[in-house]
């Protein structure tokens, strides 16, 4: 029994470990940018949507599992589907009644969790395949991935934009008489595709194994031999 | 005629979904490899996008939204609370018929479009499309408009996109750079290139 408990154990440790650098979501699969790269200019409305996208995954990976004898596969998308846009409602209808000023601010991007590739793909690649409690582990785990990713994103744009952080001042501006001139790029939409360019850049430094194919290499030019004529 | 015009350069170039609203970017950044393929998809994208975002609007204005049931004799209901349920269904049945219309009268478009028109389902470029307009209460003839011009400007993006990409093969890359990051960088400076568009005022 205990080897039992020690093996899932194992497993559960593993869903929730390996996306957070070894499988990020985000760096390593290219799922669920669109969110990544449009909340991030503030670090609360990331936080927030973190959160929500963490806990929706959970749900409907765990609920799908829980189901996932009993779909008929030529309807399963529908039936996924269904059952992710329910919990995206409740998550909306939370978030106005309960935090309406960050609601506004993320306007559609709350909605578009219904098709973020990272629930779809949890629930079709991992809930279809395994039980409940691994499956719901392997929604936090992803949400997590997605979730440092966003909050690095959110961290640079903020602190580089305007200078703070969580609404709390960082660096003084310049035009309260600080010495801190923000760059006004980092709030604009392209900052964040060049932070999420250099991240995968700095992981595929650390973890080479992550590098991809070359499909066409350049072949070094022996210079000196034949340069003098 | 003149604000549907500058809705329409609007959609395409100032507020383009791909570039900065970040809307479809797994499919954009997984399929602009090759030109052929992305304007298969962009084209596949324009079409579904020109059909689901009026669809979407009827069916909200008709049935969703504050007191819209007054023509059947019902007051006082709210269902926009359902919108985004029934744009994703709409969506998802539009998308399942159009397949099967193409298949039935237009193989030869049918083969051409096959095998993205299933991944437009969950293209967040569609669902964004719909829920754009529902937020900023465009009529129908706005929708229209808005839709058709919002595909274009996401089939213009993959395309550009694709374009750069082919060329980029043949450049010399830092290796950790290599694909992936690098499409990030590039995406980043072609958004920042359509932001230029932003300062023109129709």
């Amino acid at each position: 029994m205990s080897g039992v408990t020690a093996i899932l154990n194992d497993e559960t440790k593993k869903v929730l470990i390996a996306p957070l650098v070894n499988d990020n979501p985000i760096t390593l699969q290219v799922l669920g940018i669109c969110s990544a790269l449009a909340v991030t200019s503030q670090m609360s409305t990331s936080l927030i949507m973190a959160l929500a996208l963490t806990l929706v995954t959970a749900f409907s990976s765990a609920a799908i599992s829980a189901i996932r004898n009993h779909i008929p596969s030529s309807i399963r998308i529908i039936v996924q589907m269904t059952i992710i846009a329910s919990l995206v409602i409740v998550v909306d209808q939370l978030l106005k009644a309960f935090a309406y000023d960050v609601s506004k601010q993320l306007s559609v991007f709350v909605g578009l969790i219904i098709t973020n590739c990272i629930v779809m793909g949890r629930a079709e690649g991992y809930a279809m395949k395994n039980p409940p409690l691994e499956s719901f582990m392997d929604g936090i785990g992803n949400g997590l991935g997605y979730s440092l990713i966003l909050v690095i994103v959110a961290f640079f744009r903020e602190t580089l934009g305007s200078g703070k952080l969580l609404g709390i001042e960082v660096f003084k501006l310049t035009k309260d008489g600080g010495w801190y001139d923000p760059n006004g790029l980092m709030l604009l939409p392209p900052s964040a595709f060049f932070i999420i360019g250099l991240i995968i850049w700095s992981v595929r430094q650390w973890k080479p194994e992550q590098n991809e194919k070359v499909e066409f290499k350049i072949l070094a030019i022996a210079h000196g031999e034949g340069g003098h004529h | 005629m003149e604000a549907y015009i500058s809705l329409f350069v609007k959609a395409v170039f100032i507020e383009n979904l791909a570039l900065s609203f970040f809307l479809g970017m797994c499919t954009f950044i997984a399929v602009s490899k090759k030109i052929s393929t992305a304007m298969g998809l962009g084209i596949a994208v324009m079409v579904v996008q020109a059909i689901t975002v009026p669809a979407n609007n009827v069916v909200y204005h008709a049935l969703l939204k504050e007191d819209a049931l007054s023509w059947m004799g019902i007051t006082g209901v709210d269902l926009s609370f359902l919108a985004l349920l029934s744009c994703i269904g709409m969506i998802a049945a539009l998308v399942q018929i159009l397949e099967m219309i193409l298949d039935k009268f237009f193989p030869a478009l049918y083969f051409a479009l096959g095998v993205f028109l299933p991944l437009i389902t969950v293209n967040c470029a569609i669902l964004g499309g719909s829920l754009f307009m529902i937020e900023r209460d465009y009529n129908f003839g706005e929708s229209v408009t808005y839709g058709v011009g919002s595909g274009l400007g996401w089939a213009l993006a993959i395309t550009v996109m694709a374009g750069v990409r082919e060329k980029l093969k043949y450049s010399d890359i830092p290796v950790g750079l290599q694909g992936l990051g690098i499409t990030f960088i590039t995406a980043g400076l072609m958004s920042l290139g359509f932001m230029a568009f932003s300062g023109i005022q129709l």
